[in-house]
């Protein structure tokens, strides 16, 4: 019933390319505020385009002046490392892991059980960013709940901010972010047919076989695709992690989204800071048609 | 250990993992649950000695959160409406007409969902400036609405793929025009799609902090998200209590849209809808 055959000759005719006008609000938009700004990242990243200074007053191509700065730069290097301990902490283990975890787990479990927990694991999903870090912060503060806990153990005031300030953010993100995993997990276990792992029970395979070789493969399109959407997402990352340590102390939780608003919005350098956004972008870029090819197989 | 005890251990294990790791979800949601309702909240979390909503009229009352608050609730409102319009009017021709070079721009259209907006930030701010938009709620708007449009468009055309061709053809039939048979016939058949989209792009501007962060700079201006960094940003935490009371209000939104949208994805959450081409 979907073909287009099927309608009355009279109306295709006299729709021939109306079709335009219903696309063109849409287009028009995306143009404007979406896709022209990311060609413009392409032609900011080769200019000195800056707020204050001589440059502000002129702007001028200087070719590839800002990569060669980008890739002497040491504090890109630290905020591409810290972006990757971020993207594999609190994306790939945290979230995705942990998600799957908690979505193994649950299955089969008591129905009030699971929805108790889920619930829980999901509030921290629905909380706004802002709020999230706002309570994980004081979650992990000098005198918050974290210290409040050890100090009955006999350990005192501990700096969590300040001695493992990446640590903080991941564990801040894992919150925020695991239960997006656990629902795509959840939906995809269930899909997973009881006979098959019956049958491998009855074979005699111990529950950690049958995970490896029937469950995992069984979901593999799942992870793919949950692993791209995760990272893409962490990715961005920016609000949780400005409000929680603003980057510092020193550059302990700079990424590269931080590190981006730094040169742009603190020091004013936006074809620099434009440069860094192009390669967020194209990380992103690459993660993205990974994601498509791998959904198209 | 008999073989009765380590039934019974692979029984309770899972249950007392998982409550550990609920339990680790839940302190610091607690926290500002509890502080919110405490006269004297401290940063940790403790039991109040008294209870009391002083927190929440306090934040209410103030005129500045008023605005913020109204600011928000425009600027999602405004973008989420804006976003099912002109996502139904596109998803139209997409779903219904066999056209060119459909395939490669609902790839595109797919390509650009999962773009993080946090890199195209600099050149909108420097676009802003040039279209003097930058300080005005509206562009924030038309930002919004253009980032969150190809969600819109993939969510939208999804949905309208399965609403059947024959009723809009009985329709058109019976004289109604291809708008008619859109606002009469196929948007009412799709009305779960239609608000799934409308909640996730809401939620989405409505917890948004980076963008309105960027793109305005008059605090009069702020929307809620921006309030309540300056709040705990930039004037250090002094009161708790108006801080955790401020921050759950701020989340009811997201959390009330939350359970409504459970009702209209009675299939679960899952990829599958993504899958279709």
């Amino acid at each position: 019933m979907s073909s287009t055959a099927a309608l009355p000759l009279a109306h295709k005719k006299k729709r021939s390319y109306a079709w335009i006008y219903f696309l063109l609000p849409s287009i028009a938009v995306m143009l404007v505020f979406f896709i022209y700004p990311i060609l413009l990242t392409f032609y900011y990243s080769f200019t000195n385009l800056a707020l204050t200074g001589e440059a502000a007053k002129e702007l001028k191509f200087i070719g590839f002046d800002n990569y060669v700065r980008m890739f002497q730069d040491p504090s890109v290097r630290v905020s591409i490392w810290n972006t990757l301990i971020f993207l594999i902490g609190s994306a790939v283990i945290g979230q995705q892991v942990l998600g799957f975890f908690i979505a193994l787990l649950m299955k089969h479990k008591n129905r009030l059980f699971r929805r108790v927990i889920g619930t829980i694991v999901l509030a921290g999903w629905v909380t706004p960013e802002i709020v999230c870090a706002l309570c994980l912060y004081s979650f992990f503060g000098d005198e918050g709940t974290l210290n409040a806990i050890l100090g009955f153990v006999g350990i005192h005031d501990v700096a969590w901010l300040y001695t493992v300030p990446m640590l903080t953010v991941i564990l801040a993100n894992i919150w925020h972010g695991t239960a997006f995993s656990m629902l795509v997990f959840q939906a995809a276990l269930d899909d997973v047919p009881n006979e098959i792992e019956e049958a491998a029970v009855v074979d005699g395979a111990s529950k950690l076989q049958i995970l490896l070789r029937i469950t995992i493969p069984y979901i593999k399109q799942t992870i793919t695709t949950n692993m791209m959407l995760v990272t893409l997402q962490t990715l961005g990352v920016f609000g949780l992690i400005y409000a929680m340590t603003g980057g510092g102390p020193g550059t302990a939780t700079t990424t590269l989204p931080i590190f981006m608003y730094n040169q742009a919005f603190v020091n004013y350098q936006l074809g620099y800071g434009t440069a860094i956004s192009l390669l967020l972008l194209v990380l992103g870029i690459v993660l993205s048609l990974f994601y498509i090819r791998s959904m198209k197989e | 250990m008999n073989g009765q005890q380590r039934k019974w251990i692979y029984r309770i294990l899972p249950y007392a993992i998982l409550a550990i790791i609920g339990l680790c979800f839940l302190l610091p949601l607690l926290w500002v649950l509890v502080a919110s309702v405490d006269p004297n909240a401290l940063q940790s979390l403790k039991m109040p000695a008294s209870f009391t909503g002083a927190n929440y009229s306090e934040v209410m009352t103030s005129q500045e959160n008023q605005r913020a608050f109204g600011i928000g609730l425009l600027m999602s409102l405004g973008q989420a409406l804006i976003v099912v319009i002109l996502s139904l009017l596109a998803a139209y021709p997409l779903s219904r007409y066999q056209l060119k070079y459909k395939k490669p721009f609902m790839l595109t259209i797919l390509f650009m969902t999962s773009l993080p907006i946090t890199a195209v930030m600099v050149p909108v701010y420097q676009l802003f400036l040039g279209l003097k938009l930058y300080n005005n709620v509206f562009g924030v708007v038309l930002f919004f609405v253009a980032s969150s449009m190809p969600y819109g468009i993939w969510m939208i055309k999804n949905f309208m793929d399965s609403v059947p061709n024959d009723l809009e053809e009985a329709a058109w039939v019976d004289g109604a025009s291809v708008f008619t048979g859109i606002r009469k016939v196929v948007a009412p058949l799709m009305v779960p799609g239609i608000c799934t989209v409308a909640i996730f792009t809401f939620s989405g501007s409505w917890g948004n902090f980076f963008v309105p962060y960027i793109l305005l700079n008059s605090p009069e201006k702020f929307p809620a998200s921006l309030k309540l960094y300056q709040f705990f940003g930039q004037y250090g935490m002094v009161n708790y209590g108006q801080l955790a009371a401020f921050s759950v209000l701020y989340a009811l939104p997201s959390v009330v849209l939350y359970i409504l949208s459970q009702q209209f994805m009675s299939k679960g959450f899952g990829l599958q809808g993504g899958t279709k081409g």
